[in-house]
């Protein structure tokens, strides 16, 4: 166990090294100037050449490296354009509402996907398993964006019953920062209408990022759940006189459970993802909505340290997935 | 002058060609009996259909056609859904019809080039690392889970900010975070196959490694592409227009459904036909293209579901 652990921890650290390899050939080697982008559109020549050299951007590519990453190590993302703050700073300020958001709305995903997809797969055939099946069809299709819209504007707007967006209403004081987590912070601060609030601010977005993960979490479910239960073990429990609820709900669905876990892993990665997306109609402050007004004004160091923030955070979710999968199912840790 | 004796073609023995290909028709229609009982996938293939056709055809059939590109009629600005404009008009009196219509062409445009792309990058990659093996194998797979590592539409985001927002670079940076799926799959099918008997066969038979490649190992790897392509059809059109939505992609007045969205979103909810008709293609079309690819797999590759 030890000996994996330590395997897929090496591996993760060499492929964090290569992505901050991928962004830096993405921000320095990429036609159009960096140098001509930070001193902005008006800027002169003199000014262009300033810029270079205060960056270090007339040095040799592999130096230019050596310092990008030395920097990063130390927690320096370099300065944004558009908020004129450290991105380091803005990161600290932004994630957390992200964090949040994703945590939220997989914890809906599977709450509900779960137990649809097993629900689905015991009523194989039947009308609540179409209903279902149809449901989870549309999912995969359905443009995050427009259905957070639509939401927004049905909820939101028409019946009234939340927010339209953000994450606290504009009067709202915000508690003194404990985790930075806003839900979490409120309730420890024990301002409980603070925390409905932001409930209810969060509700909207987090159901529209959820909506793609639950549809396939309900697939994996459904199928694995068909599969288990016509196992000879199954038969046998049945054979035995063991409750109905005991055998679906203890024996099949541990095993089921495996492939779900990995879709669940899989599918952390897609909802960071969509933060982007769902931040973006609901203006939630995160560092979804941060990379995207960043990236439309071409504000280089953001959009890059978003990126790494990101694919740091999908690497450590899927590193927890496979621990737990060995964990759970002894026979991958030769491999 | 000699007669020549007429040999007809039974005589010279020679199967036709259904007896010759009798196996394959076998195996098609057995294809087609499975997918045709398959509901889902029929409405799939169904949606697919429409799609193609409207994208085919689209531009002659069109009703206001010089409303494509943006031309402006303010008079006429934000019309409900009428006879005369069956989706209604958008800000600048445009028949929002005739620009969904101009979409899906568009989008078959950007789901054909993104797919395509990612194809040619990602199976050459897949097959040199499952044929060669070794380090090359290690080197390939490694560069190709950096890849992975990062949210696909997070990655290209990063790099249509380095380009600068457009729909050319859109596309760019979608192909460029699209092939890895391709390498994995392509890379375990060919270890599985590299090692089968009739691969031995062929290759002590004196047989090419080019020739085992495209006789023996491509057309094996051809399903799993096939349906995987099918799925990223819909699923890269939906990035297309995510892109688009957030102002990185197509820019007005180009008639992309995403852009159009992003700017219905103004104007609703009190007109909401504008944003509604686009996003309603939108996933009419990846829920076509991902009915469809669930059911060539199934008739495919059945064993390699989720």
């Amino acid at each position: 166990m030890l000996n994996f652990f330590l395997r897929r921890s090496i591996f993760m650290f060499g492929t964090l090294f290569a992505l901050l390899i991928l962004t830096f050939v993405i921000s320095h080697v990429a036609p159009g100037d960096p140098a001509v982008l930070a001193a902005g559109p008006d800027a002169t020549k003199e000014m262009v050449e300033t810029v270079r050299k205060e960056y270090g951007l007339d040095k040799p590519l592999p130096l230019q490296f050596l310092v990008y990453a030395g920097n990063i190590l130390q927690g320096d993302f370099g300065h944004s354009i558009f908020s004129g703050r450290e991105v380091a700073d803005d990161l600290m300020r932004y994630f957390p509402a992200t964090f949040e958001l994703v945590v939220f709305s997989i914890f809906i995903a599977v709450l509900l996907g779960v137990p649809l997809g097993v629900l689905s797969a015991v009523k194989k055939n039947t009308w609540i398993d179409h209903f279902i099946r149809i449901f989870s069809a549309s999912g995969v299709g359905v443009p995050m964006f427009w259905l957070g819209m639509l939401l927004q504007f049905y909820f939101g707007l028409h019946l009234g019953w939340l927010p339209l967006g953000g994450q606290l209403a504009i009067m709202t004081d915000p508690p003194a920062p404990i985790t930075h987590l806003l839900i979490i912070d409120s309730l420890l601060r024990l301002q409980f209408d603070v925390a409905l609030e932001a409930l209810q601010h969060i509700l909207l977005p987090a159901v529209t990022l959820c909506f793609p993960a639950l549809a396939s979490i309900i697939r994996v479910n459904r199928a694995e759940m068909l599969e288990t239960l016509n196992e000879d073990y199954i038969t046998n429990s049945k054979a035995q006189g063991i409750s109905t609820l005991r055998i679906v709900g203890l024996y099949a669905l541990r095993n089921a459970m495996l492939p779900t876990l990995a879709m669940i892993g899989l599918r952390f990665g897609w909802m960071l993802g969509g933060t982007v997306l769902v931040e973006s109609v609901f203006d939630f402050p995160g560092v979804g909505l941060y990379a995207v007004q960043t990236a439309v004004s071409s504000d280089f160091e953001p959009i890059m340290a978003v990126t790494l923030l990101l694919g740091f955070f999908f690497m450590v979710a899927n590193f927890i997935v496979d621990i737990l999968y060995s964990l759970l199912d002894p026979r991958l840790q030769g491999k | 002058m000699t007669t020549k004796k007429h040999i007809s073609l039974e005589e010279l023995q020679v199967p036709s060609w259904v007896e010759r290909n009798q196996s394959t028709i076998r195996q098609m229609k057995l294809y087609m009996h499975t997918f045709r009982r398959n509901s889902s996938a029929m409405l799939g293939l169904g949606i697919v259909i429409v799609f193609l056709i409207t994208a085919a055809i689209g531009p002659w059939v069109v009703p206001y056609p010089e409303d494509a590109q943006g031309t402006i009629h303010l008079e006429i600005k934000l019309l409900p859904p009428s006879a005369a404009h069956w989706f209604g008009t958008d800000e600048v009196g445009d028949d929002v019809l005739t620009r969904v219509i101009i979409g899906a062409r568009v989008s078959l445009k950007i789901g054909l080039i993104i797919t395509g792309i990612a194809i040619l990058i990602g199976v050459p990659l897949g097959l040199i690392a499952g044929l060669v093996g070794g380090r090359t194998d290690e080197l390939i797979m490694r560069f190709t889970d950096v890849f992975l590592s990062v949210p696909g539409l997070i990655l290209a985001i990063a790099i249509v900010g380095a380009l600068g927002p457009g729909i050319q670079n859109a596309m760019l940076a979608l192909s460029l975070v699209w092939w890895p799926g391709y390498v994995r799959l392509v890379q375990a099918k060919t270890l599985s196959l590299k090692n089968s008997i009739y691969v031995d066969a062929a290759r002590s038979m004196g047989a090419s490694n080019m020739r085992i490649v495209f006789v023996h190992i491509l057309p094996n790897c051809s399903s799993p592409i096939v349906v995987k392509a099918s799925m990223d059809m819909g699923l890269a059109i939906l990035g297309a227009a995510s892109l688009g939505f957030l102002g990185l992609g197509a820019q007005p007045p180009f008639p992309e459904w995403g852009a159009m969205i992003s700017y219905g979103r103004n104007y609703l909810p009190d007109w909401w036909w504008y944003s509604f008709f686009p996003g309603m293609c939108i996933f009419l079309t990846v829920l076509g293209f991902n009915l469809m690819g669930d059911g060539l797999r199934d008739i495919l590759d059945p064993r390699s579901r989720e």
